[in-house]
């Protein structure tokens, strides 16, 4: 009888392995008061399965903590480096050489503010264009096209992309000749921001209802005028957010630097003639350097840098977490 | 009565409508197309600066060559150098494989974890955590590698390697800590969080109803990832697997710090060799124009190789819908 039941349990069970033979060994599977196998009754393989089982969530459970541990590591070795390096020299004095210990990444901060103003006016805006168009306007093939390639463009080398901007604006004047400056850097920083922003910003913009759209067609509105006061107001927190992820991804980017701004060890003020300096190009000289004093500045130049995008990520996750409870 | 007064009002306001309305399509038209312009002056730029070089060595001469001299002419017409990519080409190949390889188990396992057994509360922080690391500048990795993680963890431990694995060709020594290695164990802390970011995606979107039938018919938690979540998830963790790929293949900084700048190409894991993005950045300053047209060409192959692994992989992911999330962009 017995036997019959564990037969028909739908849990496949390996040929052989308890049937009518279990019932005779010393130690019989545990019944039912009715004469059934009992559920708790484990057999075949159930042993080795749940072993495994185990095996695996131990495995799942070690590489979620080995995930995390190096951003411990690099947070903890960066800040206290960095601590210990920061005061108000750092930020109001030149490198002039790397051994002095009485210097700063002045000229480092200020081209980089020269240099990520720039690279904003350039990408936001034409990012936002892009996925207005996109959403709002966009069908067929030319909108498949463009969202594809926007999508290809997250994935070229910014290396190459310096490449580009060296080629196009200061080794040769195809369109107009600039040198080494804040201006080509910018420009450089601009291409690598604007498929993060237009894709951002594309997300978002889905977001908005149709019946928003529609009320505001219902008013009298035209296409432009409902997208100018209705569809973006409404997303302006999720923009932001796609905005200040972009920057904090263009603000840390080295490699075009290298080709577009070249560095300055000293204060550059002008926009399109000089070769201008950057935090993260001031990081890597000093880095790369023997002297002391000038590896101790390139982590505190770390730190400033780690924590500029650090408090930029966060605010925008919260403006963006605040947005959606809010919808 | 005073509705006719107001009449002229609304139909000046319609025709400066019917004028904002097509103007404002234009605009943003012309905006979305701006993505092909700018891919197009890309490619062609730098195709054709670096063009003399490729007829100087070949494509493909280019691209096994295994010498690079730099030249130093100034004009275009004759050339001193020689130019063999194919070390920087391996130092990238083996470099990124190394990041996949290390990277790619430990982003399933995470994705997994985050998705199906953490705490519903600590699904969100974990995986701000883990794509926290995606918005660490490469500058900062660079330097974490160069100062810490190779002196404290690295050197002990290919030390190690090199006497128990030094008979086999891939641990070779001598150590020098930098090297191959030391720059693929930084790559895959820095593809981690865009290959779980992925996956995470592309398994929440598995249906839950399939995940509880399996659990219904009494598999294990294991078995319902196993055998239920990743089959279905196949082509989406190779989609995600070939972007982290490409993100390595052009990863500059932190390779260019790591990896020791030495224009040849080795056997030895362990040993310093150099990448393509970091053979440009390291030795574009001191470049004479004849080999700036040297490095474009190494950009140039650069950008078709993230150009194909990036088109295949973006096909492949596609089919999931596009993952939002900063890591993954």
């Amino acid at each position: 009888m017995s036997t019959t039941v564990t037969d028909n349990t739908p849990n496949g069970v390996p040929e052989g392995s308890s049937e009518g033979g279990t019932p005779t060994k010393g130690k019989g599977p545990r019944l039912t008061p009715t004469g059934h196998r009992s559920l708790l009754e484990k057999q075949g393989n159930a042993n080795s399965r749940a072993t495994v089982n185990s095996i695996a969530m131990g495995v799942l459970t070690g590489a979620m903590v080995l995930a995390v541990i190096p951003l411990v590591l690099i947070l903890y070795k960066v800040g206290v480096e960095g601590l210990s390096t920061i005061n108000l020299n750092f930020f109001t004095m030149d490198e002039p050489t790397y051994r002095t210990t009485e210097a700063g990444y002045r000229a480092g901060f200020v081209g980089t503010l020269y240099i990520m103003a720039g690279a904003i006016v350039m990408a936001i805006p034409l990012g936002l264009a892009t996925a207005i168009y996109l959403v709002e306007y966009g069908r067929g093939r030319l909108a498949g096209l463009i969202r594809f390639f926007t999508d290809v463009m997250t994935g070229i080398p910014s290396i190459f992309v310096g490449l580009f901007v060296y080629g196009m604006l200061i080794a040769s004047g195809a369109i107009f000749r600039v040198g080494f400056s804040a201006f080509a850097a910018s420009v450089a920083i601009a291409v690598i921001m604007l498929p993060i922003v237009t894709r951002s910003a594309e997300e978002i913009l889905k977001l908005v209802p149709d019946e928003w759209r529609n009320a505001s067609y219902a008013l009298g509105a035209g296409k432009a005028r409902t997208i100018m006061t209705t569809v973006l107001p409404a997303a302006a927190p999720g923009l932001a957010t796609g905005s200040m992820l972009a920057v904090a991804r263009g603000v840390g980017e080295t490699a075009p630097l290298i080709l577009t701004a070249l560095g300055s060890q000293y204060l550059v003020t002008t926009y399109f003639s000089n070769a201008q300096g950057a935090v993260p190009l001031q990081i890597h000289s000093g880095a790369t350097q023997p002297f002391a004093a000038g590896i101790e500045r390139a982590w505190g130049g770390a730190l400033c840098l780690f924590l500029f995008v650090l408090i930029l990520v966060i605010a925008a996750r919260w403006i963006g977490a605040r947005a959606n409870k809010r919808a | 009565m005073s509705a006719t007064v107001r009449d002229p009002q609304p139909s000046l306001r319609a025709r400066r409508k019917r004028l904002a309305d097509p103007a404002f399509r234009w605009f943003v038209t012309l905006a979305g197309t701006s993505v092909f312009v700018i891919l197009a002056a890309m490619v062609v730029r730098t195709t054709t600066d670096a063009w003399p070089i490729f007829q100087h060595e070949g494509f493909f001469g280019f691209l096994t060559g295994d010498r690079w001299v730099s030249g130093s002419t100034r004009g275009t017409g004759d050339f001193t150098g020689t130019y063999g990519a194919w070390p920087f080409i391996y130092g990238t190949l083996v470099t990124a494989l190394i990041a996949i390889v290390i990277a790619l188990p430990l982003a399933l396992c995470v994705a997994i974890y985050i998705n199906q057994l953490a705490p519903k509360r600590l699904r969100n922080p974990l995986s701000y955590t883990v794509e926290m690391l995606a918005a660490v500048p490469s500058i900062v990795f660079g330097m974490w590698g160069l100062f810490w993680l190779v002196p404290n963890v690295l050197l002990p431990v290919f030390g190690w390697l090199e006497s128990v694995l030094g008979w086999f060709f891939l641990f070779e020594g001598p150590v020098f800590g930098r090297g191959y290695l030391a720059a693929g164990i930084v790559l895959a802390i820095m593809i981690l969080p865009i290959i779980t970011a992925i996956v995470r995606e592309v398994i929440a979107v598995h249906p839950a109803d399939q995940q509880h039938a399996a659990y219904a018919l009494g598999a294990t938690r294991f078995e319902v990832i196993r055998k239920v979540v990743l089959p279905s998830s196949f082509s989406g963790i190779v989609g995600a697997t070939m972007l982290g790929l490409g993100r390595a293949i052009g990863e500059t900084i932190a390779v260019m710090m790591l990896i020791g700048s030495t224009k040849s190409w080795e056997g030895s894991l362990l040993r310093m060799g150099d990448s393509m993005a970091a053979h440009i950045a390291a030795t574009f300053k001191d470049s004479s124009p004849e080999a700036v047209k040297g490095l474009m060409a190494i950009g140039v192959a650069l950008f078709l190789f993230t150009m194909i692994i990036n088109v295949a992989a973006r096909l492949l992911v596609w089919r999931i819908g596009r993952v939002a999330g900063d890591a993954a962009v």
